[in-house]
């Protein structure tokens, strides 16, 4: 029996997602901007999914942009973001846990976090108000431990230095409400269950930005329109969802902590996502620990150095001052069940006792 | 003039630096200072950590190391 705890990589795809896209496929794989007949019912279908992504996200049609992946969503926020007002600046503020893919896109000053991985505001808010600031970012919640960070407070302040904010959703959107006042705005539709390869974009009016890219590409139009349907699907269900799969996360926490000796459970208990939890086993091999539980039938991910490509421990582990080895992330989705939660608790211990035997190191 | 006892994991991956530091310490006496070389990045992180959830003391990084002090 086979148990997939991975939905903060890629959501199980959505049945509403798999109907749209199929239907899409056969609708809408003529070129929309074509002016003859057949291409209308294309032309149609992206339309109605930019407009229906504009409702579900609160925001107005033109602000919004389709891309190839959340990851090419977030450059296109911070490379826009910050050509945008090249006069003014060229410093990028940003928390030091965003995701890869913002702390790549372009070099800046990183703040810190505090141990349960919450953005130190009055850091963030003296790095925005310095002279130059072009862009700051701060993602809504941590892909990594959970911690949701205040977005409010820094586009409060944002605003008061008069610094665009950028917010990576992609963790968020899709589960819980995102607060107002930020100035950008990226997510990904693998992460809410749509189809892999469709990165969302939203430049609320006023904002500069400078689109760095050539040309607009045009959009995988059935990727399209499946994210689109899978995000009002998800919207529809969110509250419940999060109600259903909270307690869960909670009964992993302290459930862990009471039959696992020598864990550190990561990140903030209270103001964290619905459906992701994290935590560190002392003395424990990452990867080992990773493939112990995949051959118990369990998908975990994990952010210790031995299962990176880098072999660097996980930034976001790091910046929080936090346990990296024996690292495992628990994310759940639409399809999880309290018995699966139930049967992953039952088997931890042994798992993390058996390895910690292997090694010599029990009792240490 | 002798440094502190050096423990030499360099070219060993996390978690064994941690292993050898949590084996090592309780044999030197309270108040002795333990010097942790290590390579693995993760021993930047992993060390403090291990510090804290044991209640004894990271001095601080040192070149290509990390020095801890036994406080119980």
């Amino acid at each position: 029996m086979s148990t997939y705890f991975d939905a903060a990589s890629a959501a199980p795809l959505h049945p509403v997602a798999r109907q749209a896209l199929l239907a899409a496929l056969d609708d809408g794989w003529l070129d929309p901007d074509k002016l003859y007949s057949q291409a209308r019912r294309a032309r149609q279908l992206l339309d109605a999914a930019r407009g229906s992504m504009a409702e579900s996200l609160r925001v107005r049609e033109n602000e919004l942009y389709f891309c190839a992946s959340g990851t090419e969503a977030a450059r296109l926020a911070v490379r826009g973001g910050l050509d945008g007002r090249h006069r003014v600046g060229v410093t990028f503020v940003r928390s030091a846990v965003e995701h890869s893919s913002v702390l790549q896109a372009a070099p800046g000053v990183d703040v810190p976090v505090d141990r349960l991985g919450r953005v130190d505001l009055d850091a963030f808010a003296k790095a925005v108000a310095a002279p130059g600031v072009a862009l700051a970012a701060l993602m809504s919640a941590n892909h990594e431990v959970g911690t949701v960070q205040p977005v409010e407070e820094a586009a409060a302040l944002c605003a008061d230095a008069g610094v665009p904010l950028y917010v990576d959703a992609a963790q968020s959107v899709g589960r819980v409400n995102v607060p107002a006042g930020w100035s950008l705005l990226s997510a990904s539709a693998h992460k809410w269950g749509g189809p892999p390869g469709v990165g969302v974009l939203v430049v609320r009016k006023g904002t500069r930005w400078l689109d760095p890219r050539p040309t607009e590409p045009p959009a995988n139009l059935p990727a399209v329109v499946a994210a689109a349907a899978s995000l009002r699907a998800v919207q529809s269900t969110a509250a419940a969802e999060a109600t259903r799969l909270s307690p869960l996360v909670d009964r992993i926490r302290t459930t862990v902590a009471a039959t696992v000796p020598d864990v550190e459970i990561v990140g903030d208990p209270v103001g964290r996502l619905p459906h992701l939890v994290t935590f560190s086993c002392l003395y424990v091999d990452g990867e080992a620990l990773l493939h112990a539980l995949d051959r118990r039938g369990f998908a975990v991910s994990s952010g210790s150095s031995c299962t990176s490509s880098t072999l660097r421990p996980s930034h976001v582990l790091e910046a929080m001052g936090v346990l990296s080895h024996g690292n495992v992330r628990v994310s759940l989705h639409s399809d999880t069940t309290s018995e699966e939660v139930d049967r992953f608790l039952a088997v931890l211990p042994g798992v993390v006792a058996d390895l910690r035997a292997q090694a010599g190191v029990s009792g240490l | 003039m002798t440094g502190p006892e050096t423990l030499d994991c360099r070219g060993q991956r996390c978690p064994l630096p941690v292993i050898a530091l949590a084996r090592r310490l309780p044999e030197l006496p309270v108040g002795a200072v333990l010097r942790v070389l290590a390579d693995d990045p993760a021993a930047a992180v992993d060390i403090p950590a291990w510090c804290r959830m044991r209640g004894q003391e990271y001095v601080g990084a040192v070149t290509d190391g990390y020095d801890v002090r036994r406080l119980t």
